[in-house]
């Protein structure tokens, strides 16, 4: 009887503690997948993958067709089962069906009930979700695809368009920490596509994590924190875009250079030169003195000049760098 | 979300789809077809034959009965079929369950409500078109069957046999091929009924067992024959010459047959959801 009672609260405050501790703890990635293989029959889709997606980050999924992209994302969701493998998602293994309960999942390939309205495929969803989200903020989520004034027409009578729009209202409907988007600009015009980037913009800035499968790479680019780029189902580069793209450089057209203005080039970065052209590489975070610095340098110097250009390499000539050389491991 | 609210989602989804898609007004007008020129013909078997005595008037009743009650069996195996095949199958191959089975729900309850929504659907036709007839052949022939409620459980029955049939083969085969070999495992195990009847008839028990065995492997036959039993006059059963009728049934079901079709169910429900659970979406 004693024992009993010293031992309950003890218990008590163990758990406590343990409570507090699991409180205080930074959340869980809203991804994390590790040693994703799959195979379908002779043919390897996915090689070994993993990465991570951060609470409130944005990460872009780029690669060539038949890369294996739809097949992460399908074994992320738990449509497809891996051969190998690991996925948490918001902290929980995918295998438990709760992991997807704050997670919203736009498909490539986007079709939903034709013998419903599109008000009746959010109620749907919100009910299966288990979510408790008022009418008005259902109203809200169609209203922000555009389809504030189909509410109530059938999805068979929808264009293309306006089914990814409603799929892109599916994903978003039951308030998702997580939102995975397999290419949702597909059907859309440019319209519309300005529309998605604004809406992952806002994404963003409420802290929601977006797996995002694109082929615009300029899309990417544009709202992308970090990118992961596969290859033949493996991953052949992930990072930063400032990671990725690496350094900048600076092109000038210059004549009048003798050899200390030279010496001066060639001291802000690696140079070439191609008749009055030079070109210095500059770091990917270069000082925002550097370039005025230079210049005011290469005059004093006596040097005359004709033309300073800020160049940046864009994310697609690094893409199909990564994937001509096919180079993995140095850019991992 | 709980398993139990997943499962009366989609079934209730399930009956939505089936009212609002056009196969519930095929459905409709073929019943509506059937019941229409059952009447007529009911009400033309009483003109006709004013001569018969009261017991023939019966047999003939009885007979025609359990043939119409096979029509609209057949328009409620083909309507289910074809209702089940596509519903998985279908939305498999048209990517709407991927939007489904990404939310908190298992496959398994997904299945099940499936099946619960098709269930309800195929037996409310079978109780509702089967009364209707029923009351039709009372008032022109004034005949009612000695055991008209267990007549119409055991057709709906039946129907839950196929359509779970239907299920399991969409699991795994393309919606219209799923919809097909039902239908056709449906039609053939009831031959394989006729042969067997024949094979008794004859004494041949070689033959007999083919009826016996195809009822095991596919219990929709047997359960027919049970409904019908329960539908037909009972004075039929001291006419020994009526037995080789395809359209009467000598003896009721046993509780034994009844028990296996309710496993025979249970196992095919249970074989779709571990087919869908290991299958890539």
């Amino acid at each position: 009887m004693t024992t009993d009672h010293t031992a309950r609260p003890a218990a008590g405050t163990a758990l406590d503690v343990a409570d507090h501790l699991l409180a205080t703890l930074p959340p869980a990635s809203a991804v994390w997948c590790s040693g994703l293989r799959k195979r379908y029959r002779r043919q390897t889709a996915v090689d070994d993958v993993s990465f991570t997606v951060a609470r409130g980050e944005v990460l872009g999924l780029l690669g060539p067709n038949g890369a294996g992209k739809t097949s992460v994302i399908k074994i992320l969701l738990g449509l497809v089962r891996p051969d190998a493998g690991e996925v948490l998602l918001l902290g929980r293994p995918g295998t438990d069906p709760q992991a997807r309960r704050r997670v919203g999942y736009l498909p490539e390939l986007f079709r939903y009930q034709p013998w419903l309205t599109a008000a009746e495929v959010l109620d749907l969803h919100v009910r299966l979700a288990g979510a408790a989200v008022p009418d008005a903020e259902r109203r809200d989520c169609l209203a922000l695809v555009g389809l504030a004034d189909r509410a109530g027409d059938r999805v068979g009578g929808f264009s293309k368009g306006m089914q990814q729009r409603l799929g892109l209202a599916v994903a978003l409907v039951a308030r998702p920490e997580l939102v995975v988007l397999d290419e949702p600009t597909s059907a859309l015009d440019p319209l519309g596509r300005a529309d998605v980037r604004d809406l992952l913009l806002s994404l963003k800035t409420r802290q929601v994590a977006v797996l995002l499968n694109s082929h615009l790479i300029g899309e990417v680019e544009r709202v992308c924190d970090r990118v992961v780029i596969l290859d033949k189902g493996r991953v052949a580069a992930a990072g930063t875009l400032p990671e990725l793209l690496g350094q900048r450089e600076l092109r000038l057209r210059l004549d009048g250079v003798g050899a200390p203005a030279e010496a001066r080039l060639a001291a802000a970065g690696r140079l070439t030169r191609d008749g009055d052209g030079y070109t210095v590489a500059l770091p990917a975070d270069p000082d925002p003195t550097t370039v005025p610095d230079l210049v005011a340098d290469l005059v004093a110097l006596g040097v005359r000049v004709h033309a300073v250009e800020p160049g940046h390499i864009s994310l697609e000539e690094r893409l199909l760098d990564i994937l001509r050389t096919g180079s993995s491991e140095e850019h991992r | 979300m709980s398993t139990a609210r997943t499962v009366f989602v989609i079934a209730g989804l399930t009956l939505q789809e089936a009212v609002r898609r056009r196969v519930l007004r095929a459905i409709v007008v073929m019943t509506v077809v059937l019941l229409t020129l059952s009447a007529w013909g009911f009400y033309r078997l009483d003109a006709e034959f004013g001569t018969f005595t009261t017991g023939e008037a019966r047999i003939a009743a009885s007979t025609v009965l359990n043939l119409v009650m096979f029509g609209l069996s057949l328009i409620a195996a083909l309507g289910t079929a074809f209702l089940a095949g596509p519903t998985m199958a279908g939305e498999i191959e048209s990517g709407i369950a991927l939007a489904v089975m990404t939310r908190p729900v298992r496959r398994a309850a997904v299945l099940l409500g499936k099946w619960l929504g098709l269930v309800v659907f195929g037996s409310g036709f079978v109780v509702v078109a089967g009364l209707g007839q029923l009351v039709i052949v009372r008032a022109t022939v004034g005949y009612w069957p000695p055991h008209p409620a267990t007549g119409l459980a055991l057709l709906a029955a039946q129907t839950t046999v196929l359509l779970t049939l239907g299920l399991l083969l969409s699991t795994v085969i393309s919606p219209m091929a799923s919809g097909i070999v039902a239908v056709g495992l449906f039609g053939a195990t009831w031959i394989a009924g006729v042969v067997g009847m024949v094979g008794e008839a004859f004494g041949n028990p070689g033959v007999a067992q083919v009826g016996t065995v195809s009822r095991m492997l596919l219990p929709t036959d047997g359960l027919w024959r049970g409904a019908m039993h329960s539908f037909q006059h009972p004075g039929l059963a001291q006419f020994p010459a009526f037995e080789d009728s395809p359209f009467l049934s000598m003896s009721p079901l046993t509780a034994t047959y009844l028990g296996w079709s309710a496993l025979w169910v249970a196992l095919a429900l249970g074989l779709a959801g571990l087919a869908f659970q290991r299958r890539d979406l």
